[in-house]
């Protein structure tokens, strides 16, 4: 299916859910939150939420800031 | 009042949680996770700043909660980048659905040349966050009008800035934050632009209740020898300011007696 994460096109074929897609990225479900069309998901209870063609993620995490 | 050595030391108190330490720290720019490491510890804060951003999903690095033990620090997220209220209302909800307490330094920057807060945005988002049940501790123009407004809006402090965000400057708002500390009822944070121990000391000694420092403590080849300068300086302000500094005078107030002077009269 065709994703649009942070901002850019993504091809995303090996699997159909959250958990999967963090999991392909190599990203922690801990550390990370996401938006999925402009709603904000607590990560760890939507591993199992499934994505859809056309959908908008955004991936955030914490940085140095000040 | 009567002080003696570290009695002075009184802790500090936001949203009904007690601090011993009135330097918070910023988390960015250092040189490396260790360096930052060091300076937090050396400075002794218990309140670290960070930042949200999207992860650059070709080369995601680590999240700065790998490098921040929760049970030690507090961690307050910001909402730098943030150039109006919805955007910076957006980084708060993202941060606490991260898992963070509802702690927010509510930051609104629409000027990329001097990072300036925009107080009505600020103000606007402030409201907001609020009644989301945020702890928001506001970054600011040194306005007192302001600061009440923020405060009266039901922020748990106010943080004017000494001068603009990694100027390095000092206390160049002094005056209006000599207001803001006479007339604030929540903790008065002076943000931004403290470049030097005694800048510090100088907002610490005019009666601000904490500092938030960051690039003067990742700015430097040693990080941890800065903290510590950054916590003695903050210290020894907070100090003085309870001790009660003499007035200043214009003229000379001799220290030595005016008597008995080897000379002929």
């Amino acid at each position: 299916m065709n994703l649009q994460v942070n901002g850019a096109e993504f091809q995303f074929d090996t699997g159909s859910s959250i958990g999967q897609l963090l999991k392909q990225l190599d990203l922690h479900p801990d550390r990370v939150v996401l938006e999925l069309n402009q709603n904000i998901l607590n990560t760890a209870d939507n591993i199992n939420t499934q994505l859809h063609d056309g959908d908008k993620l955004e991936i955030i995490q914490f940085v140095g800031g000040g | 009042m009567h002080l003696k050595g570290s009695e002075t030391m009184d802790s500090l108190e936001i949203a009904g949680r007690k601090f011993n330490s009135r330097l918070m720290v910023g988390t960015g720019k250092f040189s490396s996770n260790n360096a930052m490491q060091a300076a937090m510890e050396a400075s002794g804060c218990e309140i670290v700043t960070v930042a949200l951003r999207r992860v650059d999903i070709n080369n995601p690095g680590d999240s700065m909660l790998q490098h921040i033990d929760p049970e030690r620090y507090l961690l307050l997220p910001n909402t730098s980048g943030a150039r109006d209220a919805e955007e910076a209302v957006r980084l708060a909800r993202l941060a606490r659905a991260a898992g963070c307490e509802p702690w927010i330094k509510l930051e609104v920057t629409p000027d990329p040349y001097y990072l300036l807060p925009d107080p009505i945005e600020t103000l606007k988002a402030a409201i907001i966050l609020v009644k989301e049940g945020f702890n928001v501790l506001p970054y600011m123009p040194a306005d007192p009008v302001l600061a009440r407004h923020l405060e009266e809006a039901g922020c748990v402090t106010v943080m004017p800035l000494g001068a603009p965000i990694g100027t390095n400057r000092g206390m160049r708002t002094r005056d209006l934050i000599n207001i803001i500390v006479e007339q604030a009822n929540v903790p008065v944070v002076v943000d931004a632009g403290l470049g030097a121990p005694s800048h510090v000391a100088e907002a610490m000694e005019m009666g601000a209740d904490a500092v938030l420092v960051n690039t003067a403590l990742a700015d430097t080849p040693n990080p941890a020898a800065m903290g510590e300068a950054f916590k003695r300086g903050v210290e020894a302000g907070r100090m003085a300011y309870l001790a009660g500094l003499g007035p200043q005078r214009s003229k000379a107030q001799a220290s030595s007696p005016l008597t008995g002077f080897l000379r002929e009269e």
